[in-house]
């Protein structure tokens, strides 16, 4: 169990490193650019020393003496022989120079507006912090841009200061263009007064401008920079000691090309040199020098890029983080599941542990568990003893001992059992359901089994999707999971406040086949259905007595819809004719439901289905909650399965045939359209068609014949569409919202339509056609992507190109889609993750500063809303007068 | 014993500060279309129970509102269409729609990438065709392109001979002499018109080649009336009145053209809109456009989400981007910023200003290894154990 966390840190402060701080830390002076000698150990003063801290196991640190785990790392230093610039703050020191007098350092600023600023400042730094930060940022600003020509202070007449990137300046002098070394730099920054770099924005306690130039460097301990022994043998070092050799190695060549009085001109080559490893040391993508590069080509990972980009400390280390007690494998469907619970492999429950303070109420059940040890189920694999000792139970032979001999206060590490509660989760985790808490149910075989109910949330099919499952550790975890993130608790969702889980597919198809007016069920039947969904209470009275006794399916379901549930909703099968006329519906499509009672209408899709709002479900998490919800959904679902498998119920080739008539009808259709298209292309040719507002010739040409087109299509569909049987299974699908569409159908029976590219008819390709099966400026359907052929008779070979062409555009399509919406959420989550309400109703970020003073104007959770609404009126009105 | 609408009104009134004013309004609507059916108890009933259904549909202290806002806007954008251009239901004009309208406005674009305005008229030009297109003609802008058939350079005498199309010329309610006097205006030219359809520019100054190409180009883009801007109008019926659609936007100057009503007029360009209208107008604009992308494409989002964004992004007085340029790039955590984009800056700013980061939000915690101070790691209860044992 993890101790909770006592010591926290309050606060977190940045600063620069001053070469007294820095040599103070240090352990060890590097002075030599070798690492190892011929033995194969490190060299004392090398880059490697044993003082920077241990990372081979077994042996001690040479300055803290502690073993690996322990030892934290110490840094070393090199002293420069001349100072060098830090090229992460190049741009500061450019602007520094510029700002300040050659002579005598001090602000090139008005002193009436320097006292000003001062006395700003100082009322500033009491007040608000971020508008000393806007004021410094201002002065800097007005500064940099223009400095007085004379010095206030020493009357000294200023140069034009020159950056050469990325680390060399010049100053123009009457005389000439003089480079500026560093250690003139470091000697103008020296003389900065404190309050003027404050009127900056420096916090000269923290960072002395001189400091940006480096007299020493900070070599990092070797934990940071580890060496990897390959399983032949060969050392391989870390990109950093690479770089760090480097440095050393011109450091010293510097040094003695020096202290050998060699011409100038060498000593600046070195000096530029020492000067670039250091530049590269810090960041390898400076624009306008050369990466630095590895020995096999490779570019070297500096300090900046370990930090920086998806893959660097901060986004793949720091912001997320690898756990443990986690698991993944593939997921698979059972829907004998609760949507509450989670199937989880025997293989997984045995590695997947839960820790268990032994107390006198468990200490016997515990003992059993540690009896029969890691291999077996249900067991444990690990007791930590009172004394903090960790018992491996993989090991001992005699667990029975060890098992006798547990004491109350040890912990118990037991293996995963039913009903425990653990997280699982799906990605791209895009909402808080794609996490969501579950109840272990132990399993045979090797996936994780989920009930359907919950795919939506999840955006889970079962081609192969994989999953995430975690265990919470903790007792207030695991609390926490149970209260907040139990599936249940996720039935409605705060985006539109309405079910995101419900029936989907054949759970749809089911519950619409059994509310059938025509289904009729006999008492072995009715019993069979509802023991399934685990019915307790007496059977409804048969509708038909004689001769033999049925039940019909909506009396079936009414059994078990809560008696509180009154509604009246518009089924999917609904034809939307102009006059409804209401229970008398002939398509039975017009659903009431009066105190738990179906009595007309039938369910489907608007009744029961995932992210339907204003549904049966909607209506049931709304009054009866989220439990009663659950086990509706757990109960009804499983006995409409049962109907839909036990009654059959298949889709074919065949739910697409029509009869010959029809086919000559949509011909004619077709041919008709063809015909249209012509005579409008040859109107155009003629010069006769008439532009339309605010389109060429041309654009009006081609808007005309995808327009007849189109039209041909829709009523190619209609004619198709009224030659299908209602009863045909293809049909029930797409009429209840189960699967698949009528369109879909049409594609299918009578022909796919017109594909188009970049949202117009296809018409790139060769010159002046698409393809050279045409004639060159060929404006006719066919030769433009109109596929008149069905998905059944079978595509022509153009056909087939032409519908790869859209099918190529809207895969293309998805996959830009998902990194462009996938970047606008991370900024929009980046921004808004800080938001929270207060305890005073207002919302605020993490500074307390107010967003809203009431939570969307009126304070109510979406998710608690009614479809978006806070309350909804008709329902009580109707609650208390009863309708 | 049926009630007054009196008594109800009374009721109601009494109850004004425990309901927000919309919900008032619907419970009094209802109630008095019941009042027969009404009884003293059966309406107190209901009171209560509208009161206790809003209270339970609060939200709860310290929930991360914030993060829910940002994933209901971003969870549905990855089933949004990407195709840029959409026709609205006019033909002509085309508007960016979809995610990259989307984007657009979190980015807090300067102006939007098909800019469009939705001008409706006052009652006087609200209901006739024709008067509607007067309007119209006062709005688009027309520039000498417009209603030049041909143009030609002459380069041995240096002159520009604009042919004017003498219908287009009628249509938008100009005469040839009104382009010359308009024309006459640009330094350094003579212009004088020759049957009265061709306008014979002339370069005053010696010849030179570069100047008459230069002039071409000004003197084919010299606006001649309407508002600059607005390229296209299209007049719509919109169920009994006329409205007009515009291509191009330009808040300021449309709303006082005669004939138009400034009260409902609106364009997509929400700087315009701050501009002209401030900044609660922009929020309101803001919050109109998302909600109409996210409608459209048939994606059910609650509005409160929106308005949490709205708000953020307008909440000093200006707007502000979702992302570095903006929120995210001013947050006083130094974590914070590193932990989005452009770590290394932040980090070597932050260095030499000695910022301090407080660790007050979500990402700095975790960054640090601690609990988030929101939802549950907000709540700050102890339980002393020895005085709850007394």
């Amino acid at each position: 169990m993890s101790t909770p966390l006592t010591t926290y840190i309050k606060a977190m402060k940045f600063s620069l490193l001053s070469p007294e701080v820095i040599r103070k830390m240090s352990a060890a002076q590097i002075i030599t650019s070798d690492t190892y000698d011929e033995d194969g150990l490190p060299i004392e003063g090398g880059l490697m020393d044993r003082r920077l801290g241990t990372i081979e196991p077994g042996r001690a640190c040479h300055t803290c003496g502690n073993f690996v785990g322990k030892c934290p790392g110490h840094f070393g230093h090199i002293e420069l022989t001349r100072p060098v610039i830090h090229v992460g703050f190049t741009k500061v020191i450019y602007n520094l120079l510029k700002a300040i007098c050659r002579e005598c350092s001090s602000l090139l600023i008005n002193p009436k507006d320097k006292d000003r600023y001062l006395k700003l400042l100082v009322k500033y730094e009491k007040t608000s912090l971020r508008l000393k930060q806007a004021l410094t940022n201002y002065i800097f600003k007005k500064i940099v841009k223009s400095p007085l020509k004379i010095c206030p202070k020493c009357g000294a007449e200023q140069y034009l200061i020159k950056l050469e990137k990325p680390t060399s300046f010049y100053e123009e002098r009457p005389e000439g263009s003089i480079q500026l070394s560093p250690s003139d730099i470091r000697f103008r920054f020296e003389k900065v007064s404190n309050d003027d770099i404050k009127l900056l924005g420096f916090d000269p306690e923290c960072a002395r401008p001189e400091w940006m130039i480096l007299t020493v460097l900070p070599v990092p301990p070797t934990a940071v920079r580890p060496s990897i022994t390959l399983e032949s043998g060969i050392r391989s070092e870390d990109d950093l000691t690479h770089k760090l050799v480097d440095v050393v190695r011109a450091n010293q060549r510097l040094r003695e090309v020096i202290e050998f009085g060699a011409p100038q001109l060498i000593i600046d080559d070195h000096y530029n040199l020492l000067q670039y490893h250091i530049n590269t040391y810090f960041d390898n993508e400076i624009p306008g020098i050369p990466p630095a590069r590895h020995r096999t080509g490779r570019n070297i990972r500096a300090l900046a890029q370990r930090l920086k980009g998806k893959e660097g400390r901060f986004r793949s280390n720091l912001s997320g983080k690898r756990v443990d007690f986690s698991s993944r494998t593939v997921i698979s469907p059972d829907p004998n599941l609760s949507i509450n619970e989670v199937g989880v492999p025997i293989e997984v429950a045995k590695v997947l542990t839960v820790p268990e303070r032994v107390t006198s109420y468990n200490i016997e059940w515990l003992k059993e568990l540690v009896k029969k040890g890691p291999f077996e189920y249900p067991g444990a694999d690990y007791i930590v003893r009172p004394d903090g000792r960790r018992i491996d139970l993989r090991y001992p032979k005699d667990r029975n001992s060890i098992a006798e001999a547990l004491e109350i206060g040890a912990i118990v590490e037991r293996h995963l059992q039913d009903g425990d509660i653990v997280l699982f989760n799906r990605q791209p985790s895009l909402h808080r359901m794609s996490m969501m808490a579950h109840r272990v149910r132990v399993l045979p075989y090797r996936t994780f089994r989920l009930n359907l109910c919950v795919c939506p949330p999840y955006n889970a099919d079962f081609d192969g999707d994989e999953m995430n499952l975690h265990v919470p550790e903790s007792e207030e975890a695991r609390a926490e999971a149970e209260v907040l993130m139990l599936v249940q608790e996720h039935i409605s969702s705060p985006r539109y406040g309405g079910p995101i889980i419900g029936a989907i597919q054949d759970y749809i198809t089911g519950a619409f086949l059994l509310s059938l007016r025509s289904t009729l069920l006999n008492r072995e039947e009715v019993i069979m259905l509802l023991s399934k969904a685990d019915y307790q209470g007496t059977l409804p009275p048969p509708a038909i007595r004689k001769p033999v006794e049925y039940w019909t399916g909506k009396q079936v379901i009414s059994t078990l819809i809560p008696s509180n549930i009154s509604m009246i909703l518009k089924a999917n099968t609904c034809e939307k004719c102009f006059k409804c006329l209401k229970e008398l519906c002939p398509y039975d499509a017009y659903v009431i439901i009066r105190e738990g009672k179906l009595l007309t209408g039938v369910i489907d899709k608007k009744a029961i289905g995932a992210q339907v709002s204003e549904s049966l479900i909607h209506r049931m998490i709304k009054e009866n909650g989220a439990s009663k919800t659950a086990e509706f959904i757990d109960k009804a679902f499983k006995l409409f399965l049962w109907y839909i498998s036990t009654r059959g119920f298949t889709t074919g080739i065949d739910d697409e045939d029509i009869p010959e008539e029809a086919h000559k009808r949509i011909k004619e259709i077709l041919n008709k359209a063809k015909e249209k298209v012509e005579l409008a292309i040859e109107s155009y040719k003629a010069g006769e068609l008439k532009a339309m507002p605010g389109q060429t010739l041309e654009e009006t040409l081609e808007s005309e014949i995808m327009k007849i087109l189109s039209e041909a299509r829709d009523s190619t569909g209609k004619i198709a569409e009224s030659y299908l049987k209602p009863g045909t299974p293809a049909v029930t699908m797409a009429k209840t919202g189960a699967r698949g569409s009528i369109l879909n159908m049409i594609q299918m029976i009578t022909c796919v339509g017109q594909q188009s590219q970049r949202g117009k008819r296809i018409n790139r390709g060769y010159r002046d056609r698409t393809l050279p099966h045409f004639k060159k400026g060929d404006l006719g359907p066919e030769a433009k992507g109109f596929i008149v052929s069905s998905y059944k008779t079978g595509l022509s070979p153009t056909e087939f190109f032409f519908h790869a062409i859209s099918g190529r555009e809207a895969l293309v399509d998805t996959a830009v889609r998902t990194s462009q919406s996938g970047y606008m959420q991370r900024r929009l989550i980046n921004a808004l993750q800080d938001i929270h309400v207060d305890y005073d109703e207002s919302v605020r970020d993490s500074d307390g500063h107010i967003i809203q003073f009431k939570y969307g104007e009126d304070g109510v959770d979406p998710s608690k809303s009614d479809h978006g609404k806070a309350v909804n009126i008709d329902k009580i009105i109707e609650s208390v007068l009863g309708a | 014993m049926a009630l007054t609408i009196d008594v109800i009104n009374e009721k109601i009134n009494q109850i004004t500060d425990k309901l927000p004013p919309l919900i008032i309004e619907e419970l009094r609507e209802k109630l008095i279309k019941l009042l027969d059916k009404l009884s003293e108890s059966t309406l107190s009933a209901i009171i209560d129970k509208v009161i206790s259904a809003y209270d339970s549909a609060q939200v709860e202290p310290c929930e991360a509102v914030g993060t829910i806002a940002a994933q209901s806007i971003g969870e549905p954008g990855t089933q949004m269409t990407l195709r840029t251009f959409h026709f609205a239901g006019v033909r002509e004009l085309n508007v960016t729609l979809g995610l990259p309208r989307l984007i657009e406005i979190v980015d807090a674009k300067k102006s939007p990438s098909t800019p469009q305005m939705t001008v409706y008229l006052d009652e006087n030009h609200r209901y006739d065709l024709e008067k509607a297109k007067e309007v119209a003609n006062r709005i688009e802008q027309i520039t000498v392109e417009n209603v030049t058939s041909s143009i030609e350079t002459d380069l041995l005498t240096g002159t520009l001979i604009v042919n004017l199309d003498l219908d287009v010329l009628e249509d938008k309610g100009l005469t040839p002499d009104d382009v010359r006097k308009i024309l006459s205006k640009i330094r350094g030219v003579d212009v004088t018109i020759e049957d009265n359809q061709r306008l014979i520019i002339q370069l005053s100054s010696s010849l030179d080649f570069v100047k008459l190409q230069r002039l071409r180009d000004k003197v084919l883009n010299t606006k001649l009336k309407g508002i600059t801007g607005i390229t296209r109008v299209v007049v719509r019926k919109q169920q009994d009145e006329w409205i007009l659609l515009t291509e191009g936007s330009n808040l300021a100057s449309v709303l006082m053209v005669k004939g138009v009503d400034p009260t409902r007029t609106t364009t997509n360009n929400i700087f315009e809109i701050m501009e002209v209208l401030g900044i609660e107008a922009a929020r309101n604009a803001i919050i109109n456009e998302m909600m109409e992308v996210l409608t459209e494409q048939g994606l059910d989002v609650n509005v409160r989400h929106i308005m949490l964004v709205a708000d953020l992004m307008t909440r000093n007085g200006t707007i502000k981007q979702i992302g570095r340029h903006g929120v995210s790039g001013e947050k006083t955590s130094v974590l914070a910023r590193a932990a989005f984009e452009v770590t290394v800056k932040h980090l070597l700013d932050a260095s030499i200003r000695g910022e301090i980061d407080e660790l007050k939000g979500v990402i700095e915690n975790v960054v640090v290894g601690q609990p988030i101070p929101v939802g549950t790691g907000k709540v700050e209860l102890y339980t002393i154990l020895g005085s709850m044992l007394g």
